[in-house]
């Protein structure tokens, strides 16, 4: 059976020039970036080389903003554990919002068992926050805003630009968690006044096991992890040069005519599964918002009456792959918190909504054939609850 | 000429409940190497997490995890901690409230594993579902589906498939029910599983290996009272009603004396005056009775017995089949008479009743007599 790949926020396959990059890199340049020697100072090259393509890719001011870490899970702990850490003097208050990634939310959670306070920020039906809620929830207290610029679920886009303007005044940093609208959105950190962003490779056809944390130039963190200098004493463990190399090369491969251009393709794609389902009679609803600054990759959907497990294993056993949300520890799906804070934890979206994701390698063949293959499982069940319901 | 429609085996999607021991994953194996298309899938009944707060039932879904993989089919999990709550765990409470010592395998198998499960494996377009119990299906001419007993007669689980009802057999598959134990166990070895040495599961699932007492101590408020024999001698406190069952020996905290120095055991319990009464002795005169009150009967196939008859039966898991004279009354009531005393007859177990080799279904006890009196201390 053919299985076709809808779900690109969770991760998405590697790009063949990436794979090659990192082959080559694997089989030739196998030094240590802080060795001296030549093997080392190949490695070094690479290094450099990469951090600048980094750099350049976010507008950063000077390449050394950009720190390698596992991925945006590290860097978003990093920030929070570490500006909490430091800035505590100044205050005990954090402002994010109430649908950000778990990577922020729950050290987060943690801080506020520490005695911090932590202002989560409601989000309306687009999954957007009120410029006025950040405004009130900001005070003098405040050490960190961590807002991400993208939402992984339903795609909705922060005003990113208006929070760093509000802030740039102000003593809060501002972190942005940027995975999800790294390969789509240009993003310019010093337009913006962002001060830190994480980004993972393995979302825009990078590895995985390999991310960035961009910190402002003139702004310190402790490194989380102790051990070498690498990173100039911000990051220890030695560089991982063959992903580090394939990060740079999948973000080369992103330019902003390709990102504007996969846009446009996603957004034809939104629309063919609108048309489609509406052609057959699904009966169903967008989660969040069409508008065109929302993310173009990710896409969800309430389909009335059909819970999210049956959804997604029967869409999964006739060969699409979706998410039925985050999987936690005995395969269970756990209730969208994004979801819940759109729409309250009493709507039927929470329990029948599936998030569809495109990629790089999506095709308009494979969305009819999603469209299809969903329509299909849709008259089945409720043909079935028709049944049942003649039965009773 | 008769025309039979058969699908072939591997248009026919077989869901298997697969809790991540040998057994189910036994079952998954042999309906894919006959050909099925066999889908996965594990059921979360119970929220539980060990002390660093990790789930319990991780472990068990893990193994599902690496049987599937090694198998090659699918595998999902499945929530039914609302259902089991509201339709087992809700009724097992329920009846300790009462004083009764009640059965939840048999109800998580009608309400869950072949029910919310089934109407699950339904909606992933099954036309089966199979399961990794020790019975067996056997098909007559008019296509009624028979529950037979499991070939290792050690293993037999048709006790705890009794109150099924023929549309939930004729959905249901058990392909190790003809086997024993131990081949069980070396086809898992031979195919490489990683459950073939994982220990059989005890007691009731979302128990585990906890205390039970305690357990449910959590749940229900315990009610200590006097502990007498039924002449009214004081012999000690009890710890809550609830915590007793008939016919049990530990955990009384009386050594012998008394007329002979045999051990005690629990007799009867008087709920309305918090009394729980102990005799002494293994076979003590008071844990006997010859007949009983049953209700909910049910047929796993239409009763082709008439209303009186000769069975042998079951009046707990495991225990050697008696015979029995059934006489059906109104309103799924029997009143079943033994053919000799029978020990330890416990009021919200299940009385399973059998023909030879067929299950035929079964009720709930609500009362035990002897000499055509209640025993009323007994059978509250």
């Amino acid at each position: 059976m053919k299985h076709i790949y809808l779900d690109n926020a969770a991760t998405t396959p590697m790009a063949p020039e990436v794979i090659a990059t990192m082959t080559d890199q694997m089989q030739n340049d196998f030094g240590n970036a802080s060795s001296t020697h030549y093997f080392g100072q190949q490695a070094h090259r690479v290094l450099d080389e990469s951090r600048h393509t980094l750099a350049q890719n976010i507008h950063a001011k000077k390449d050394d903003e950009i720190i390698f870490t596992s991925g945006a899970t590290e860097s978003n702990n990093t920030v929070i554990m570490q500006t909490a850490k430091k800035r505590q003097s100044l205050g005990k208050h954090i402002i994010t919002t109430a649908i950000e990634h778990h990577s922020v939310m729950k050290p987060l959670e943690y801080l506020e068992t520490q005695g911090f306070r932590v202002t989560y920020l409601p989000v309306d039906e687009n999954g957007l926050i009120s410029l006025d809620d950040f405004q009130e929830a900001l005070d003098d207290e405040t050490i960190l805003v961590a807002i991400m610029m993208g939402n992984n679920e339903v795609g909705s886009h922060m005003p990113i630009h208006e929070i760093g303007e509000i802030l740039k005044d102000h003593q809060a940093w501002f972190l942005t968690d940027a995975t999800q609208a790294f390969g789509e959105l240009e993003i310019d950190v010093q337009k913006d006044h962002i001060d830190f962003l994480s980004a993972s490779a393995h979302k825009i056809n990078g590895p995985k096991g390999i991310g960035i944390l961009y910190v402002r130039d003139g702004l310190y963190l402790d490194s989380f992890i102790r051990g070498g200098e690498q990173e100039k004493k911000r990051r220890a463990g030695t560089e991982n040069i063959p992903e580090i190399a394939g990060f740079a090369k999948a973000v080369t491969l992103l330019t902003p005519e390709k990102k504007a251009a996969e846009r446009d393709r996603f957004a034809g794609f939104k629309r063919q599964i609108v048309d489609g389902l509406r052609a057959n009679g699904i009966d169903f609803e967008v989660n969040g918002s069409l508008a065109p600054d929302t993310l173009g990759h990710v896409f969800n959907l309430w389909i009335k009456g059909i819970s999210t497990y049956v959804l997604q294993m029967n869409l999964d056993l006739a060969g699409f792959a979706i998410s039925g949300g985050s999987a936690c520890t005995a395969g269970d799906l756990e209730p969208s918190h994004v979801l819940i804070a759109m729409y309250g934890q009493d709507s039927p979206r929470i329990k029948e909504s599936i998030r569809i994701s495109f990629g790089t390698y999506t095709t308009s063949d494979d969305i009819d054939q999603f469209v299809a293959a969903l329509t299909k499982i849709v008259q089945r069940i409720q043909a079935k609850q028709q049944r049942e319901k003649e039965t009773v | 000429m008769m025309v039979i429609d058969v699908k072939d085996n591997s248009q026919t999607r077989v869901v298997v409940g697969m809790s991540g021991g040998v057994d189910s994953s036994v079952t998954a194996l042999l309906l894919k190497q006959q050909g099925y298309d066999v889908v996965g899938v594990f059921m979360k009944n119970w929220d539980d997490t060990d002390d660093n707060g990790v789930c319990t039932a991780t472990e068990d879904y893990e193994d599902v995890a690496k049987v599937a993989a090694k198998i090659g089919i699918p595998y999902y999990s499945v929530n039914f901690e609302k259902e089991y709550w509201d339709r087992v765990f809700t009724y097992f409470l329920d009846e300790y409230k009462a004083g009764r010592t009640p059965n939840p395998d048999v109800i998580c198998n009608k309400e869950i594993k072949f029910k919310a499960f089934l109407d699950y494996a339904m909606d992933l377009d099954a036309d089966y579902i199979a399961m990794g119990h020790y019975a067996q299906l056997r098909y007559d001419q008019d296509g009624v589906a028979h529950l037979l007993r499991g070939a290792d007669k050690n293993k037999d689980q048709t006790y705890f498939l009794s109150s099924l009802s023929q549309w939930q057999l004729q959905k249901a598959m058990f392909p190790i029910g003809g086997m024993q134990k131990p081949e069980v166990r070396k086809i898992a070895e031979e195919a490489g599983l990683a459950t073939a040495h994982k220990k059989d599961s005890t007691g009731v699932c979302f128990i585990g290996e906890r205390n039970f007492k305690q357990f449910l101590g959590e749940y229900l408020p315990a009610q200590p009272g006097k502990m007498m024999t039924v002449d009214g001698e004081i012999k000690g406190q009890h710890d809550g009603l609830m915590y007793y069952t008939i016919g049990q020996r530990s955990g009384l905290g009386i050594g012998g004396n008394g007329t002979s120095n045999e051990p005690w055991f629990v007799v009867g319990k008087d709920l309305s005056k918090n009394i729980l009464y102990v005799g002494q002795g293994f076979h003590n005169d008071l844990l006997y009775s010859d007949r009983l009150d049953a209700s909910g009967m049910s047929w796993l196939a239409p009763n082709t017995h008439g209303t009186d008859f000769h069975a042998t039966a079951k009046f707990r898991y495991r225990q050697a089949d008696i015979g029995v004279t059934v006489h059906l009354l109104d309103d799924g009531k029997a009143n079943i008479v033994f053919d000799e005393p029978v020990r330890a007859i416990t009021p919200g177990q299940a009385v399973v009743l059998y023909d030879g080799e067929e299950c035929l279904g079964g009720g709930t006890i609500d009362a035990a007599y002897k000499n055509s009196q209640v025993k009323a201390l007994q059978y509250v």
